[in-house]
């Protein structure tokens, strides 16, 4: 009502345009504005300069603007303001996702430019509209080319991550989700190798994601049929006002968290998560796998805390069914698996069960220790998907379990960073991965969900299991003639490995600083 | 006519398109049943936005309608190369992703 009679008062005040103009706060959401823009020169650079200068502009500027974004994000330390209308929450909690997500993705960006790897080029395919196997992409092949849309495709699915933790109403968050998705979803299917792998990765992504954000849709359509309003805020204050609320909230609120518990990778919403993650290209999968992670467990936690906070007692035990299953379901289906990027896969199912614990703890520790394990989770990830695109054999990259038999005795270096982050993904003291897990824990016991925080552990043993299951493969066994070998990579990928393993280790070692920087972000604003 | 029987039209148009994603085989079906589960989502939003009395509903699903255009362009981008390279659209033969 209040902004109609506004609306009016302008009217009266200038005969002009009915509608007020909304009042932005630029430099709360210049971070994303700066992905947006260099996004959009991007697909410039593709439609104006020359096949050969594409490569070198998009690495300047892919690169440059997400360090200019990061330094925004850091100078944005403290901020805590809602902005755009209400449609955006710059806060802590979205601040430390950005951040987190500015630098793993600098770290996928360096995997996805590496073309050392690789004799043919890098890891996409040189066009993506040839056929498998046709004469047309050998011509291509041998002509180098490269398909160098990837870049503006990856800045666009950064712009939509970067505001998914950050939409303050439910519209935006729709928009951010599909931003976030729709180019992922064409870069799952651009591998140079094994190309129906790929193509079929992207197809089941594609239409399982698309299913499952006409759910996220479907459920905002009937909060908004309930409380009047799309905002986060709204809808909290409608719950609280109408407590009696009906099948209208009961419905919406399922079908909104189906979507977002599908993006998280969620059992019984995780089918997408080994087949996408397998075919795509492996920077790619290490890209997504850390940053999709990220942004829909800040927006998840978003839409929990501050929208359904008051229906905490009605969305909290099928929760914990969710949680249990996906903990269980990741560990012991991963045991079972013989690919390495597909037993990965359902350890990052496994993962999200155990973040969701720290979700459920609905608390303030709740969201630190989410936020801490979430950090440690995603750069684990991309170092561990980078060894995986330096393991190779004659066909390209050995995925095979078997062809890593002995990879310690040949490559000892990469083969003992591969296995700290095995250690790492298992929970074992010293490395990252047990200070999130604790944390976590720590968050549950302290909210009184003993039993969850016991399966939770017993889900870790069984995780344990097949993490250890590599390390004893690559170590304690011979080398023999399938044996995979390990590429010397340039740079970039020696960059984004490195700093995979430095932030593993040094996190396990010394967590002080971040689990500082987690516990002042606060709590989410309102 | 009482606006709360378009939501009920909403609810079995969506219901339609989630059957149809589960139960047909061919690519372009399943793509279909989604888009009708978005509009599904378009007509509840803009019959809410009437039994509400405020416009939020009308302006979401403009913003449904751009994104669900965009969903096509990428979608469909996605089913022709499938189906260049098998000559078939059908989801059921993509099958080499398992266990």
């Amino acid at each position: 009502m209040s902004a109609l009679a506004s609306a009016v008062a302008v009217v009266v005040a200038d005969e002009g345009t009915p509608f007020d103009l909304p009042s932005i706060n630029y430099s709360a959401i210049a971070p994303i504005l700066i992905i947006f823009g260099a996004a959009i020169v991007s697909v410039l650079v593709e439609a104006f300069a020359p096949r050969r200068a594409r490569r070198p502009m998009q690495l300047v500027i892919v690169i440059g603007s997400v360090i200019a974004a990061l330094v925004v994000v850091i100078s944005l330390a403290g901020t805590r303001l809602v902005t755009a209308e209400g449609a955006i929450a710059i806060d802590g909690p979205a601040l430390v996702m950005q951040g987190t997500l500015l630098v793993v993705s600098l770290l996928g960006a360096l995997l996805m430019a590496e073309r050392g790897i690789d004799p043919l080029g890098d890891a996409f395919a040189p066009r993506a509209s040839t056929l498998p196997g046709s004469e047309d992409e050998k011509q291509f092949t041998q002509r180098g080319y490269l398909q160098t849309e990837i870049w503006p495709f990856f800045l666009f699915a950064l712009t939509g991550m970067l505001v998914f933790p950050a939409a303050n109403d439910l519209l935006l968050m729709f928009v951010a989700l599909e931003v976030m998705s729709l180019p992922l979803y064409l870069l799952a299917g651009m591998a140079r190798r094994r190309r129906l792998l790929s193509q079929e990765a992207s197809l089941k992504y594609f239409l399982l994601g698309a299913f499952s954000s006409a759910f996220f849709l479907y459920g905002t359509a009937m909060l908004y049929g309930f409380s009047g309003t799309v905002s986060l805020v709204g809808i909290a204050d409608a719950l609280s006002a109408k407590p009696s609320e009906g099948a209208l909230v009961a419905i919406g609120m399922a079908l909104l968290l189906v979507g977002l518990l599908f993006k998280v990778a969620a059992v019984p919403f995780h089918q997408w998560t080994p087949d996408a993650y397998q075919g795509a290209p492996t920077p790619v999968t290490g890209f997504m796998a850390a940053t999709v992670k990220i942004a829909a467990f800040g927006a998840l936690l978003r839409v929990l805390y501050v929208s359904l906070g008051g229906m905490r007692w009605d969305w909290e035990p099928m929760l914990w069914i969710i949680a249990v299953l996906t903990m269980l379901v990741g560990s012991i289906v991963a045991v079972t698996q013989t690919d390495i990027k597909r037993m990965l896969a359902y350890s990052s199912i496994a993962q999200a069960g155990f973040i969701l614990v720290g979700v459920l703890a609905v608390s303030p520790e709740g969201l630190s220790s989410s936020m801490f394990y979430l950090i440690a989770y995603a750069f684990t990830t991309i170092g561990a998907f980078a060894v995986v695109s330096m393991v190779r054999d004659a066909n390209g990259e050995a995925t095979h379990l078997s062809k890593w038999a002995g990879l310690g005795k040949k490559s000892p270096l990469v083969a003992s960073i591969f296995a700290v982050f095995m250690l790492a993904l298992a929970g074992i003291p010293l490395t990252s991965g047990f200070i999130g897990k604790f944390g976590v824990f720590t968050a549950a016991v302290a909210s009184g969900a003993v039993w969850l925080v016991i399966i939770a552990v017993v889900a870790s043993l069984i995780a344990a299991f097949f993490y250890a299951r590599v390390i004893v493969l690559m170590f304690f066994s011979d080398p023999g003639p399938d044996t995979a070998s390990v590429v010397v990579p340039s740079t970039f990928t020696t960059i984004a490995l490195a700093a995979g393993a430095t932030v593993t280790i040094v996190l396990g070692i010394v967590p002080q600083p971040v689990l500082e920087l987690v516990s002042n972000a606060g709590i989410f604003i309102r | 006519m009482n606006p709360s029987n378009y939501v009920v039209l909403s609810a079995v148009l969506f219901s339609i398109g989630a059957i149809g994603v589960l139960v047909r085989r061919n690519a372009i079906i399943v793509f279909m049943s989604v888009e009708l589960m978005l509009n599904a989502a378009n007509l509840a939003f803009v019959a809410f936005a009437r039994m509400n009395g405020n416009l939020d509903g009308q302006v979401v699903a403009f913003f449904v309608m751009v994104v669900a255009a965009s969903e096509v362009v990428v979608g469909l981008a996605i089913i022709v190369t499938i189906f260049r390279t098998r000559r078939s659209a059908s989801i059921d033969e993509p099958n080499l992703l398992k266990y």
